[in-house]
C-alpha cells in the first residue's frame, strides 16, 4: 500500500480554483519532485496533502504506517522567523511535539531525538546557538532536524534551497539523497526542474498548459518534460 | 530610597494599584512576547481603544464599567484575530478603522451625557485611584490563569508562535491556542487600562518583549526576561509618579522606555566583540 495516495484532487485558493484532477501515489523510499510553473499550485498542493487546506473534491489518503499529522515539513521561510528570538535546539525540539500529545513538557527522549537528528545533519555544534544568527543553509538544516523529529517515514520540503547560494544548495541536496537513500520518503517542491530530474525517481508537473507523473525517465521523453527542460535552459 | 518605598506601601489605594499593576505587568509581558513574535502589536493597542469605547458607553449607562467592556473587548479581539488572518483584508489599515472609530463612539457618547469630565481623562491616561477590591480579585484570577496557561502549554506556545504551518501540520489545533492568547489579551488589556490609560496600556504588552529581545537570544530567556523586567518597570514607574508627582501610566512608559534604551545598548556591546 502507498504512503500516500492522492485521486483526482481538486484545490482552489481564495475561490479561484488553481488544481484539477490531481492524482498520484508516493511509496517508502520514493523521491518525488513536484515542479511547475510559478503560480501553478505546488504550494497548494502541499498545503492539501498536509491538510492545512481544505480539498475541493477528490481525496488524499495516507497508509503504510503513515499518519497525517506525522509528516516531517519544511516550510518555506516566514518574515516571523528572520528575527525570531529561538536557540537551535528549541527549534530542533519542537518538531518532537506530536510525540508528547497533550503532556506540557519534553521528556529526555524527545531531547535525545532531536540531539540526535542535529549530529545526523551535521550541526550539533549548533545546539544552543540563536536561530536568526544562522546563515540561511544552516537555518535550512535547523528546520530539517525539526521535520525529522516529527516523522521517520516522510519527509515534505517546499523550495528548500530559494535564496540558497549554488554551493550550499548543492550540499543540501547531498543530505536529502543520503537520507532518502536511508529510507526516508521524498517530497519536494522545487522550480530548478534540472535538479529535480537528477535526484527524483518520480515527477510529478502540474500547471495549466501541461501535466504528468510518473518516473523521471519517463518524464524526460514526455512533452510536458521535454518543454519544460527546453524552456528552463534557454529561460533561466 | 527606602523610605520612600515604606511610605508608598502604607497607602492602601498604591498597595492595591501596586497589586493588580505588577499582576497585569507579568501577564502581558508574557503575552506579549508571543504577539510582538507574531507582528500582532497594533492588536493590542486597537483593544485598547475598543475598550476606551466601552468604558465610557457602561460609564454613560450607568453600567458596571468591567462586565461591560470585557465582554466587548474580547468580542474585539477574536474579530482583530480574523481580520489579521485574512491576508484579503489590510490587517493594519483595518485595526486602525476600529481603534479610532472606537474612541470617536466613546467621545461623543460621553460630551452627549456627562460632558468631557475626569472619568475621560482618567479613561485615556489611566489612574491608580481607580481599583477597588473588585479589580484586585479579578486581576488576580486572570494571572493566575495566564500563569497556568504558560505553564502547561509552554512547548504548544513556542511552536505557534515560531511556525503556524509546521505546528498545524503536526497535529496541532493553532486556532485554539491563536484564540486563547487573544481572550487573555483581552482581558489583560481592560483590567490594565484602568492603571494605564487606553492609550498607554499597549506598551506594557509591547516594551518588555521589544527590551528582552535586545538581551536574550533564546526563547525561553526572552519570556522570562520580560515577565521580570515588566514588573520591576511597574514598580520604579509607580515610585516615580509617587516621588516627582507625575501621572503613573505615563511614568511606567517612560521607565520601560529607559529600559528599552538600557537593554539596546547592552545588547550591542557582544555583537561587536564578536566582529
Amino acid at each position: 500500500m502507498s504512503q500516500i495516495s492522492a485521486q483526482n484532487v481538486s484545490m482552489s485558493y481564495e475561490k479561484k480554483l488553481v488544481l484539477e484532477g490531481i492524482s498520484f501515489e508516493v511509496d517508502q523510499g520514493d523521491y518525488l519532485c513536484i515542479v511547475g510553473e510559478n503560480g501553478s499550485g505546488k504550494t497548494t498542493l502541499l498545503r492539501g496533502i498536509l491538510g492545512l487546506m481544505p480539498l475541493k473534491s477528490g481525496a488524499i489518503r495516507f497508509g503504510d504506517g503513515v499518519r497525517n499529522n506525522q509528516i516531517g515539513y519544511l516550510p518555506q521561510q516566514t518574515l516571523v522567523q528572520k528575527d525570531f528570538p529561538a536557540s537551535v535546539f528549541e527549534v530542533v525540539l519542537s518538531g518532537c511535539l506530536n510525540r508528547i500529545g497533550l503532556m506540557p513538557f519534553y521528556s529526555s527522549r524527545e531531547k535525545r531525538k532531536a540531539q540526535q537528528n542535529l549530529e545526523l545533519l551535521g550541526i550539533g555544534n549548533l545546539k544552543l546557538k540563536s536561530y536568526k544568527e544562522l546563515s540561511g543553509g544552516q537555518q535550512q538544516r535547523v528546520l530539517l532536524a525539526r521535520a525529522l523529529c516529527a516523522t521517520e517515514k516522510i519527509v515534505l520540503l517546499d523550495e528548500p534551497a530559494s535564496g540558497l547560494d549554488p554551493i550550499i544548495t548543492n550540499e543540501f541536496y547531498q543530505i536529502i539523497r543520503s537520507l532518502n537513500q536511508a529510507g526516508v520518503t521524498i517530497i519536494m517542491i522545487s522550480h530548478d526542474v534540472k535538479l529535480a530530474v537528477e535526484y527524483a525517481n518520480k515527477i510529478l508537473h502540474i500547471g495549466t498548459m501541461s501535466e504528468f507523473f510518473g518516473a523521471t525517465e519517463e518524464y524526460l521523453k514526455s512533452e510536458a518534460g521535454r518543454r519544460f527542460l527546453e524552456g528552463g535552459s534557454s529561460g533561466a | 530610597m527606602i523610605d520612600l518605598i515604606g511610605e508608598l506601601l502604607s497607602y492602601s489605594f498604591i498597595l492595591r494599584a501596586l497589586t493588580v499593576g505588577m499582576l497585569v505587568a507579568l501577564c502581558s509581558a508574557l503575552l506579549g512576547v508571543s504577539l510582538v513574535l507574531k507582528r500582532y502589536s497594533m492588536i493590542g493597542d486597537g483593544l485598547s481603544h475598543v475598550g476606551f469605547g466601552a468604558l465610557s458607553v457602561a460609564m454613560a449607562l450607568n453600567l458596571a464599567p468591567l462586565q461591560i467592556s470585557v465582554p466587548v473587548v474580547v468580542a474585539a479581539a477574536f474579530l482583530l484575530l480574523r481580520i489579521s488572518e485574512n491576508s484579503r483584508i489590510k490587517g493594519d489599515a483595518a485595526i486602525a478603522l476600529i481603534s479610532s472609530s472606537a474612541i470617536a463612539i466613546g467621545v461623543i457618547v460621553t460630551s452627549l451625557t456627562s460632558g468631557m469630565n475626569a472619568d475621560v481623562y482618567n479613561f485615556l491616561f489611566g489612574s491608580i485611584l481607580a481599583m477597588n477590591r473588585g479589580d484586585v480579585v479579578l486581576s488576580m484570577m486572570l494571572s493566575i490563569l495566564v500563569l497556568l496557561l504558560f505553564f502547561f502549554f509552554y512547548h504548544k506556545i513556542f511552536a505557534v508562535t515560531f511556525d503556524e504551518n509546521f505546528a498545524k501540520a503536526t497535529g496541532i489545533k493553532v486556532d485554539i491556542y491563536n484564540m486563547m492568547i487573544a481572550l487573555l489579551t483581552a482581558v489583560t488589556i481592560v483590567v490594565g487600562m484602568r492603571i494605564m490609560g487606553a492609550l498607554l496600556i499597549s506598551s506594557l504588552i509591547i516594551f518588555p518583549a521589544l527590551s528582552s529581545m535586545r538581551l536574550f537570544r533564546s526563547f525561553r530567556g526572552v519570556i522570562i526576561s520580560s515577565a521580570v523586567l515588566s514588573m520591576i518597570c511597574f514598580f520604579w514607574g509607580i515610585t516615580a509618579s509617587y516621588a516627582f508627582d507625575t501621572p503613573a501610566g505615563a511614568s511606567i512608559v517612560i521607565v520601560n522606555l529607559l529600559a528599552f534604551g538600557t537593554c539596546s545598548a547592552i545588547g550591542l556591546i557582544p555583537q561587536r566583540e564578536k566582529e
